[in-house]
């Protein structure tokens, strides 16, 4: 190919015997059929849904992993001891075993990224779907409304919103699923306003208007469904970030309570020892870690799956 | 163009109404009486305290408040925080401290992330490429703090590459290692962005055409692939800008560093509530010029996009 190079497009001719093949009977593959059929050969997704899976069970299972239990067995003659038998971690300042921690550390990391990525949704596919889809003063509204949120660091916002009086006395998973959601919707809004403006005036929504599909009907049934992959893909990926927004507020002492064992309030803890036993921050730390690289890296296959220009018929 | 400009700086007036009202209301309705604070466990003259509450406008319901803050803003007085300082003194003193260290971290993503992009991209499925795209997103998947934490103990204190705390001698030099951090998630973003733009346009018409014209490589890369691929890196990193400068709180506790991040906490932590408004007033017109900033350079990058 070294003097042979041309730059004449090639022509595109669909051979006969392709349109004798094409099997008219059938449905042709949706977006969702192809997307998964391109998923299930790609290694990335593999290992991050294996990877998932596996944080699934040692979220609801814990007591599978470890038998020590990770409050109250803490003794201070074993203050930042290291690795011994039954407790490859080695201890905490306090003298808590630090894989039983880790250990139980997870439910409270995945549960805060998994609501919050619900209740974005929720929030944000509704009012992005109803100003994408209805326009006028609705669309200029909402926008202004998501402007003012997206003006707002989540950082900056999530302190002011903790430190509220209702906030303040009852700390939980909610409330730092509430301040996460609360700053996080806007994106997810415009994403799906975006996707919802591509997809109303298709023909199949017009079919189904003149149907006699009411107006909002064609919203839920047809316009919505068409407009989801954009969404999907943002929601995956805003897991892993979520999962480290409630690290960094755990850290900052403004997210989940002490009391909760969470990888954010062990990484605090463990900064205290960073310079004498670094390994006690690197354990949470890795845990978290792996856990955002599983769920971005499944958000990136879905992603490659689900784009449009990089689909093959 | 300039009827452009005009109807997006008429735009930013609900946003900033809205933003500074928000972050109004909520450092309003903080708990702990500010006043009281002030005085620890000593009783003052209720005298003190009435004079006290009168000069914050504290004795005033919450929309005459407001009114007030935004009448000081606009004649820009901005007034005293609860310690007597004048809190114009100390916008000025943290703004360019925070400022220095986003430049310095926007500096870095976009330099190395544009780079390490265009050279993925242009090797798509190769060694480099997929080495890059792997360390990316370990990188974006390693906290803020875990990584200044790390990269304090180990090029600072064991290492002694650099000083592990800024404290009062904020400058370029001693913000290097502060800024690689602020700067390093958004560099992986950035580099990601860069490759898949470049992936997209290096099989584009108007790049065949260049090769045929004769074009040496350097040039068709630089000023035909590269500048059309610019449009998304621009977009994200002028969005950026504003959350390098909010956002900054952890990396400058880290680091003691003693720009707004820092500032902020402490006031957010002390209910000082003109300080917090004061502050976020700033950040919310750093964002929103950054962003007008980003949609007028569209016009350099791409002629065919107008404004009118």
């Amino acid at each position: 190919m070294s003097n042979t190079k041309h730059f004449v497009a090639p022509v595109d001719e669909t051979p006969l015997q392709a349109t004798d093949s094409l099997r008219t009977d059938q449905a042709p593959l949706s977006l969702w059929a192809d997307a998964w059929r391109k998923l299930r050969r790609r290694p990335m997704f593999i290992i991050s849904s294996l990877m998932i899976l596996s944080l699934l069970f040692v979220a609801f299972f814990p007591g599978v992993f470890t038998s020590v239990d990770p409050n109250n067995n803490c003794q201070l003659s074993n203050s930042e001891a290291g690795p011994t038998a039954g407790h490859p971690f080695g201890f905490t300042l306090q003298g808590c075993d630090v894989y039983a921690r880790v250990i139980h550390g997870t439910q409270a990391s995945l549960s805060v990224g998994v609501l919050s990525v619900l209740c974005v949704l929720v929030i944000g596919v509704t009012l992005g779907a109803l100003a994408g889809y209805y326009g006028g003063w609705l669309d200029a509204v909402l926008a202004r409304l998501g402007d003012i949120f997206f003006a707002l660091p989540l950082v900056l916002g999530a302190l002011v919103i903790t430190q509220l009086p209702l906030f303040r006395e009852n700390k939980s998973v909610w409330t730092v699923v509430f301040v996460i959601s609360m700053l996080a919707w806007p994106q997810m809004a415009r994403i799906t306003r975006g996707a919802v403006i591509e997809v109303r005036n298709a023909d199949f929504v017009t079919a189904a208007r003149s149907l006699g599909v009411s107006r909002f009907g064609a919203l839920v049934r047809h316009v919505l469904p068409n407009a989801l992959a954009p969404v999907i893909v943002l929601a995956t990926l805003e897991l892993g970030v979520f999962i480290v927004a409630e690290a960094t507020l755990s850290f900052l002492g403004i997210g989940l309570p002490a009391s909760v064992m969470s990888w954010g309030n062990d990484i605090s803890a463990a900064n205290a020892s960073i310079r004498t036993n670094p390994s006690i921050l690197l354990y949470p730390a890795g845990a978290l870690s792996i856990t955002v690289l599983s769920f971005i890296m499944l958000g990136d296959a879905v992603r490659d799956a689900l784009d449009p220009k990089s689909r093959q018929r | 163009m300039t009827r452009y400009i005009i109807r997006r700086l008429l735009q930013v007036i609900p946003v900033f109404l809205g933003t500074t009202l928000l972050v109004y209301y909520m450092v309003f309705a903080l708990p702990g009486d500010p006043i009281a604070a002030l005085f620890g466990d000593r009783q003052p003259p209720q005298s003190v305290i009435d004079a006290l509450r009168n000069q914050y406008n504290l004795d005033q319901p919450f929309w005459v408040q407001y009114g007030l803050f935004l009448k000081n803003l606009f004649t820009f007085n901005l007034g005293v925080d609860f310690t007597q300082q004048p809190i114009a003194a100390t916008l000025a003193r943290i703004f360019p401290v925070t400022a220095m260290l986003a430049i310095e971290a926007l500096i870095i993503q976009a330099v190395f992330g544009v780079l390490f992009g265009v050279f993925a991209g242009l090797r798509k499925g190769k060694l480099f490429d997929s080495t890059v795209l792997v360390a990316s997103l370990v990188v974006i998947a390693v906290p803020t703090f875990v990584l200044g934490f790390v990269f304090q103990l180990v090029f600072g204190v064991q290492l002694g590459w650099a000083k592990p705390t800024v404290g009062a001698s904020a400058n370029w030099g001693n913000l290097i290692l502060p800024a690689v951090v602020l700067g390093l998630v958004s560099f992986a973003y950035v580099l990601r962005l860069t490759r898949t733009s470049v992936i997209e346009n290096m099989n584009a018409d108007y790049v065949r055409t260049a090769t045929a014209k004769g074009l040496s490589r350097p040039r068709v890369v630089l000023a035909h692939i590269l500048r059309n691929s610019m449009i998304p890196v621009v977009t994200y990193l002028g969005a950026n800008l504003g959350g390098l400068m909010g956002g900054a709180i952890v990396t400058e506790g880290i680091f003691n560093v003693p720009g707004v991040g820092n500032k902020l906490y402490q006031a957010v932590q002390r209910g000082e509530g003109p300080t917090v408004v004061a502050i976020v007033s700033v950040l919310v017109l750093v964002f929103v010029a950054a962003n007008l900033l980003v949609d007028l350079l569209y016009a350099w990058l791409d002629p065919r996009i107008r404004y009118e």
